[in-house]
Order: C-alpha cells, then sequence, then structure tokens
C-alpha cells in the first residue's frame, strides 16, 4: 500500500452550453483558480499537475503543452491522462497514485472539456475502430441505447422506469449551483420528450457542456494542514475490457464495473455497499444507467435496481442518495465529468455542498465511465484510513 | 476583462477546404476477413486456442487469454440481433462529412457459429420486427470493395 492521500481543495467553472467568453485555457484558468482558493492555496505551493480531456472534441493533441497558462504549470511537472469517457476518474486515479507513491505532495489534477467546438457524436465516433465500428456507430447515444436494449430484454425494465431516475437527478441539479441543466422535469415530460436512439429519448441523455473541474490532492504530511476535513481515498480500482465494439459480446451485466465493484468491496471490506455507502455520485451518461449499474456495483441483485429507485432509496432523503449534484444528465464536460463526481463527494464528506448537501456523509463513492465500457471506482472517507 | 470591454464573442472555424485522409492499416487477419467478404461473400472469424471463442471479426488475440490466434472458421451468414437501437438524432459522420440519413437502424448481431458480435444495419419489412433475440440473415452487396460496406445490411427473416 502507498501512502494515504486526500482531496483537499475543489474548484467547477460555471457550466455551460457554450462558453464563448473563455478559451480552452481560460475555461482550465477558471477552476484551477477556485481549487486554489477553496485549499487557501498559491500556484506556488503546487509540485505538479495532471490534466486531461478527450482531445478529439476539441482537436487539440497536446493539450499538456498548450493548456500551461490555464494549468498553472510553467516550468513545473506536468503530464497528460486521457481514457476517453474515463478520462475524468482516471485523472482522480492517476492523481492519488501519484501522491500516495509519496514522489508528489500537492498535486493539482484538471478535467475539462469544450464540448461545443465540435459536433461530440462524430467526435465519439472517430474514438471507435475505424475499420469495424465506424460505419454505423453513432457515438454514446447509441452505444448507450443498445445496452438498455438487452438490459430491457433481459430484465422487462421500461421506459418509465428510466424515467423516474431522469426526474430524480433533474431535481437534484436545482439545488446546485454548478450544474449545467437547472430544470426539473416530470414523469410525462421525459417519457413525451423527442425519441433521440430509442428506447432513449432526449431527456433521458446527458447534455454537451463546456466546463472545466481541478481538485488538489495532498499527500499524509501535508493534507490535514492545507484543509480541516480532507476527503481521504479509501481506494481506487478500474477495468478495461475490450478495445472494440464489436469485440462485446453482450451487456446485460457490464463486466468491467462489475469487477471494479468486486475489487472495491474487497479491498474496503464493504459488504453491503447500500447500507455503508453514504452517496454516491454516478458517472451516469443516462437514465438508465442509474438502474441497471446500481446492480453492477451491487447495491442490488439483478433486475432489482428499478424497485429501489422507485421506493425513493436513492433519492435525496433516501437510504443511499445517487447523484445529488443533478449527475451527468444535467452537466456534462466530459473529461471533467469523471473528476467533477470525485470533487462532488469531496463537497459532500466536507460538508460544502450547500442545498445539496447529504447528511452525516461518511463514505462516497465516485464512478467512470467510459470507452467500449470501461469503468473506474473511487471511494472516499471522512475518516483517515488505517 | 469585463462584459462591456468585449461586445462581440467570436468562434473561428477551422479547417476551411481542406481534407484530411487518413489510410489505415487492415494487418492479416482483417485483410483476411476483408478478402473473403469481397470475393466470395463470406464472413471469416477465428478461433482461440486457448478457450475456444471465436471472433468474427477476427483479430490477432484473445482478450482474456491474450493468446494468438490462428484457427479460420467460416460463420454466418444466419445470425441472432443480442442489441439494438434506432436513431433518430442526425449528427455529421466524420468519416464522409455528410449527415447521416436518420432515422436508422443498428445493432450486434451474434452470427451463427461466432461468439462475438458483428455491428451492422438491422433492415425488416416491418421495423417492429427488429428486437432483441430476432433472426438475421447477412445481405451482401453485389459489387464488393473489401470493406465493412460490402455488408449492406443484417435482414430479419
Amino acid at each position: 500500500m502507498g501512502k494515504r492521500a486526500a482531496i483537499v481543495g475543489t474548484g467547477q467553472t460555471d457550466h455551460k452550453s457554450i462558453r464563448r467568453d473563455v478559451n480552452g485555457q481560460e475555461l482550465i484558468h477558471e477552476a484551477v483558480t477556485r481549487a486554489l482558493e477553496d485549499a487557501e492555496m498559491t500556484i506556488d505551493d503546487i509540485d505538479g499537475v495532471v490534466i486531461g480531456n478527450m482531445d478529439h472534441f476539441e482537436g487539440i493533441n497536446y493539450v499538456d503543452c498548450w493548456s500551461i497558462d490555464g494549468s498553472g504549470g510553467y516550468l513545473k511537472p506536468v503530464m497528460k491522462l486521457c481514457t476517453g469517457g474515463t478520462t475524468g476518474t482516471t485523472l482522480a486515479i492517476g492523481g492519488y497514485n501519484m501522491v500516495a507513491s509519496g514522489m508528489f505532495e500537492k498535486l493539482l489534477v484538471i478535467g475539462w472539456e469544450k464540448n461545443s467546438e465540435s459536433d461530440t457524436t462524430g467526435a465519439i465516433v472517430t474514438a471507435t475502430d475505424p475499420i469495424l465500428d465506424r460505419g454505423v456507430m453513432a457515438g454514446a447515444l447509441a452505444g448507450l441505447a443498445i445496452e438498455a436494449s438487452e438490459y430491457a430484454a433481459a430484465y422487462g425494465v421500461t421506459p418509465r422506469d428510466a424515467a423516474r431516475v431522469s426526474v430524480r437527478d433533474r431535481g437534484n441539479a436545482c439545488n446546485n449551483p454548478h450544474a449545467h441543466l437547472q430544470k426539473a422535469v416530470t414523469l410525462e415530460e421525459v417519457l413525451n420528450s423527442p425519441l433521440i436512439s430509442d428506447p432513449l429519448r432526449l431527456l433521458d441523455m446527458c447534455p454537451r457542456t463546456d466546463g472545466a473541474c481541478a481538485v488538489i490532492y495532498a499527500g499524509e504530511s501535508c493534507a490535514e494542514k492545507i484543509c480541516p476535513q480532507p476527503a481521504w481515498v479509501v481506494a481506487a480500482t478500474n477495468r478495461h475490457t475490450y478495445s472494440r465494439f464489436s469485440d462485446i459480446k453482450g451487456q446485460t451485466g457490464m463486466v468491467s464495473l462489475s469487477r471494479a465493484a468486486e475489487e472495491l468491496w474487497q479491498k474496503t471490506g464493504i459488504r453491503e455497499p447500500l447500507k455503508e455507502i453514504d452517496v454516491v455520485e454516478l458517472y451516469q451518461p443516462y437514465s438508465w444507467g442509474g438502474l441497471k449499474w446500481m446492480e453492477d456495483l451491487s447495491f442490488c441483485g439483478r433486475g432489482e435496481a428499478p424497485k429501489l429507485v422507485w421506493d425513493g432509496v436513492t433519492d435525496m432523503e433516501g437510504e443511499c442518495p445517487f447523484n445529488p449534484s443533478g449527475g451527468v444528465i444535467s452537466t456534462n464536460p466530459i473529461g471533467a465529468t469523471g473528476l467533477i463526481r470525485c470533487a462532488e463527494i469531496a463537497l459532500q464528506i466536507q460538508g460544502k455542498a450547500g442545498k445539496h448537501q447529504v447528511p452525516d456523509v461518511r463514505l462516497g463513492l465516485a464512478t467512470g465511465f467510459g470507452g467500449c465500457f470501461w469503468s473506474d471506482c473511487i471511494l472516499y472517507s471522512k475518516k483517515k484510513p488505517e | 476583462m469585463s462584459e462591456a470591454d468585449t461586445p462581440e464573442l467570436l468562434a473561428v472555424r477551422s479547417r476551411e477546404g481542406l481534407e484530411q485522409v487518413f489510410h489505415y492499416s487492415a494487418g492479416r487477419y482483417l485483410s483476411r476477413f476483408l478478402v473473403a467478404l469481397r470475393d466470395q461473400a463470406k464472413v471469416l472469424g477465428v478461433r482461440c486456442p486457448a478457450c475456444n471463442t471465436v471472433y468474427a471479426p477476427p483479430k490477432a488475440v484473445c482478450d482474456p487469454c491474450f493468446a494468438e490466434m490462428t484457427e479460420p472458421v467460416e460463420v454466418g451468414p444466419g445470425g441472432v440481433i443480442r442489441n439494438c437501437t434506432t436513431l433518430h438524432a442526425a449528427f455529421v459522420d466524420p468519416e464522409t462529412g455528410v449527415t447521416r440519413p436518420v432515422p436508422y437502424a443498428f445493432g450486434n448481431v451474434q452470427l451463427d457459429g461466432a461468439d462475438s458480435l458483428i455491428q451492422n444495419y438491422l433492415v425488416a419489412e416491418d421495423p417492429s420486427r427488429i428486437r432483441v433475440g430476432a433472426r438475421v440473415v447477412i445481405e451482401f452487396r453485389q459489387e464488393r470493395t473489401g470493406n465493412m460496406k460490402d455488408i449492406r445490411c443484417f435482414r430479419v427473416v
């Protein structure tokens, strides 16, 4: 095991569809400045920078260099991480690993995206196999729709069940000043919104967002001096499976998320996640993921998630609130999206989540989703790990 | 800088009239697969010697076993839809620069004799028959060039 490490500061931009008032570097600068202010640090205190996005969205392929004036990385060690949709949680895991290794003490971790600068679906298509997958593949919309088609066929789950997740998250977003979309919706509004890729409707799906998120990780020697309540990493796991969509044998169970979760629970001794975890920020780009992926995470058995969601177990007042921030279907600057999950869990642990605060958070789970159904899991704790 | 100082916010367009073309190497495995599509209207997969999984389209390495695969296996032309969708949201296809005509149905089919899936358009006279579990058969194009487009679609039977 490495040294202990914690998030000691977070910063998010004002997330919007189009931030024409800032270029990419300036957007990054906004998040970095806010994270430094939150931790009461200056850029001189930072001893390394890790940054990431999905570079094919902006068409800029050397972001680590290009972003220096925004990131504050001038004459510091800087590196870039990119794993597609999981970029934000890969940043959070990579940053944790660097601090836990003892090689860095105060590390600035940045995820960002300016999704307004290109056609998101077209750009995602370019991330797939050029010979086998690009001809008919249609980005995240259709990739997720086919997952929903399998899940619905296997367990009889309905669009109405999924719509309940959308109602929950879009309602929660109204309490988060950083959320891109802050409009509550009804079940009927979700079910009557335009069909975009059967069975997914517009209000089942995440938006495209311009936004950035920065978090500061600190090592065990200084975290408590910087911050009265650090958000400690307990464990982080991730699994990659296939390299191309035509390899995927089926997604009735998402094997990468199941395996990442299995290792997380084994490492942390958690036996009943639903009872033991206080809050979850699920990387859930569409409403159906809020059902099926609960099952892959072992929060309940196969086909049981709809009942839990209808019963309010994952609502703000429920036993284990999911996505108090409004989640990914309210805010989705893709390279930042996973890191926002982690920043939001840190806010919950620190008691700084304002109107979307869940009471008495001791343990919070952040997840990442991307690629050919790849998965990341990070568990954060109020208590310093033994 | 304040809003008053910047009354106009610009976005600068990239690539006026430019075209950047890529040439992707198919490699031995996919070349054999694409040549069989082109010359024989057949789908060739490959079997993993360690776990017997049949991948179609073929590839060099079985991910779970990390074993090199060498035994070719002919699969199809029939199969089963394992997952599917009908896309209604239009977007610009980065391969062609042209907006994809929507709606269209596509999905992943498990061809008879294969364990992996293959993606393509799904077609049925009655579109309500395009659903998980439906039987399909490959429809090849008359003019084939050694490209995935040599498979026009999977037609529900």
